[in-house]
């Protein structure tokens, strides 16, 4: 009798996970298909870092896209530090991969748009990703965040604000967010001027450190066609 | 006076020990280009740690003719101001050693009138040796790397922490440090002048003025909160590194650096005064000590 009752649960609990894994899946491939409309684009940004150990100025940079997950940030003037991680601002990265399972984890609000939040569970557990969980505006078929988790980078998470470029899912604001770790380099070996000014108190070491990139695009040129060489 | 001046500046440029100094900042300084043009990545990944980690950065962008001019003169804080040495702390000292400081007295000049013409013929000199500096560390730093932005790394208490500085925003800031650094130097000439009043040969004075600003030096960089508060404000070498100061660049609120700032400038303006202070002092001791002096050589 129990192990009848058991399995008969597991039967329910497998329909019942398909039957959202559906809708959701539907839900993803509305997002997918607003972004599968562009085949490749350049935008122009102002990039702005926000990490603790970095004071860098507000940088101009450009954003290459190919279809179907070539990205590059490039910086257009002076240096640069692009984090690693950059590659996720590429939502079509998301789907690169269709080998996932999805399950509904609930509403949500963001900015007083309601979203449903899904989390993307990559069936290869032998890659670096772990876990995906995306935000979307189910009215627009929009990813207004997401959040992903790796293995060995930490956690990256974007949050995207759209405008003038909706009807191809193309963000004009991204806040891209990661983990960092500390930077400190041996006293005396920069020789300082010790100007007396006052100290920060000192960080402490042990807690995970976030860094934050924010872009703010002004203006894409969508399926004109680019170069395979830009992004070697 | 004219006149006088230009019998000094003959004096210290027809000494062969003169060129020393310009030779061996030639020296240093392609030493230098030479090693940071084949191996500068490996003082970047020091510098850089685990940044590289989270970030993409085009090293080779950042080795480039500001910041090698930077690493330059973070380097040459040392030898700069023995090179100084050589020529200020030999003026009164070499005249006595080869006896016509005595004969150079029997003329209708003051004691202090000739006290200050060796002081502004040695500062003319360390001018020349700035001047001479900027074109092989700065200008031809540029030719051989070329321009772009400037990453200053910079230890502030427990913090450490890389500044970027645009590349439009950096040449003002050499100037300024340049103008900084013959302030910072004639503080050497002037202690050297007034221990070369005192004695009869050059190797003593050359020798005390050099070991002032060693011992001085490694006071002042060495990183114990009792030396830090109570000793390294009264050390004049704390203040030669001020020129420093010129590309700490000042941040906004959101620690965005802002262009054509500096992030404190009272400091520096406080370290000038400090070290016009200390010229003033060790130049009046000098003339004092020397309108006294016995002169018997």
């Amino acid at each position: 009798m129990i192990k009848i009752s058991f399995r008969v649960l597991l039967i329910i609990l497998i329909c019942h996970c398909n039957a959202f894994g559906q809708v959701n899946n539907a839900l993803l491939k509305n997002v997918q298909a607003k972004l599968d409309k562009v085949t490749d684009y350049e935008a122009e940004g102002k990039m702005k870092t926000n990490v603790a150990f970095l004071k860098l100025p507000i940088a101009k940079v450009k954003l290459y896209f190919k279809n179907p997950n070539k990205f590059k940030l490039k910086s257009e003037n002076g240096m640069s530090f692009v984090p690693k991680g950059s590659m996720s601002i590429n939502l079509n990265n998301i789907f690169s991969n269709n080998k996932f399972t999805v399950i509904e984890a609930g509403d949500d609000k963001i900015a007083n748009t309601n979203v449903k939040v899904l989390k993307l569970l990559p069936d290869d557990d032998t890659g670096d990703l772990v876990l995906t969980t995306v935000y979307i505006d189910p009215v627009n078929a929009l990813i207004l965040k997401s959040r992903t988790t790796t293995k060995e980078n930490g956690t990256y998470e974007l949050q995207m604000t759209y405008g003038n470029y909706l009807k191809y899912g193309l963000p004009d604001k991204i806040i891209f967010s990661f983990n960092t770790k500390d930077y400190k380099l041996p006293k005396g070996i920069t020789f300082d001027f010790d100007d007396g000014s006052t100290q920060k108190s000192a960080a402490k070491t042990n807690v995970p450190k976030k860094g934050e990139i924010e872009i703010v695009i002004s203006k894409y040129q969508i399926n004109k066609g680019i170069s395979n060489d830009v992004f070697k | 006076m004219f006149t006088l001046l230009q019998i000094e500046l003959h004096k210290i440029y027809s000494r062969p020990r003169t060129y020393i100094a310009f030779a061996a900042i030639t020296a240093i300084v392609l030493i230098f280009q030479f090693a940071f043009k084949y191996d500068g990545q490996s003082y970047m990944d020091l510098m850089l740690q685990n940044i590289q980690d989270n970030f993409e950065i085009d090293k080779s962008k950042a080795i480039n003719g500001y910041f090698m001019c930077y690493i330059i003169l973070n380097t040459l804080l040392i030898q700069v101001p023995i090179l100084v040495a050589l020529v200020a702390a030999d003026t009164i000292s070499g005249e006595a050693n080869m006896g016509t400081l005595r004969l150079m007295l029997t003329k209708p000049v003051s004691r202090t009138q000739l006290l200050l013409v060796k002081f502004l013929a040695s500062f003319i000199f360390t001018v020349c040796l700035l001047i001479w500096m900027a074109i092989v560390a700065l200008f031809l730093s540029l030719l051989i790397f070329g321009q772009e932005d400037m990453l200053v790394f910079r230890v502030k208490g427990e913090e450490s922490f890389i500044l970027q500085i645009t590349k439009d925003d950096i040449m003002w800031r050499y100037f300024a440090a340049f103008g900084y650094a013959a302030i910072a130097l004639t503080v050497i000439v002037a202690l050297g002048l007034l221990l070369s009043v005192f004695a009869e040969n050059s190797i003593g004075p050359i020798v005390a003025t050099v070991c002032i600003v060693l011992f001085f030096t490694i006071v002042s960089n060495m990183n114990i909160p009792v030396i830090d508060r109570n000793v390294k404000p009264y050390l004049f070498t704390s203040y030669l590194v001020g020129w420093k100061g010129f590309f700490y660049i000042g941040l906004d609120s959101s620690d965005q650096p802002i262009k054509g700032s500096i992030e404190n400038w009272p400091a520096i303006k406080k370290s000038i005064y400090i070290l016009l202070g200390h010229i003033g002092f060790f130049l009046s001791m000098a003339i004092i000590s020397f309108r006294k002096k016995d002169i018997l050589s």
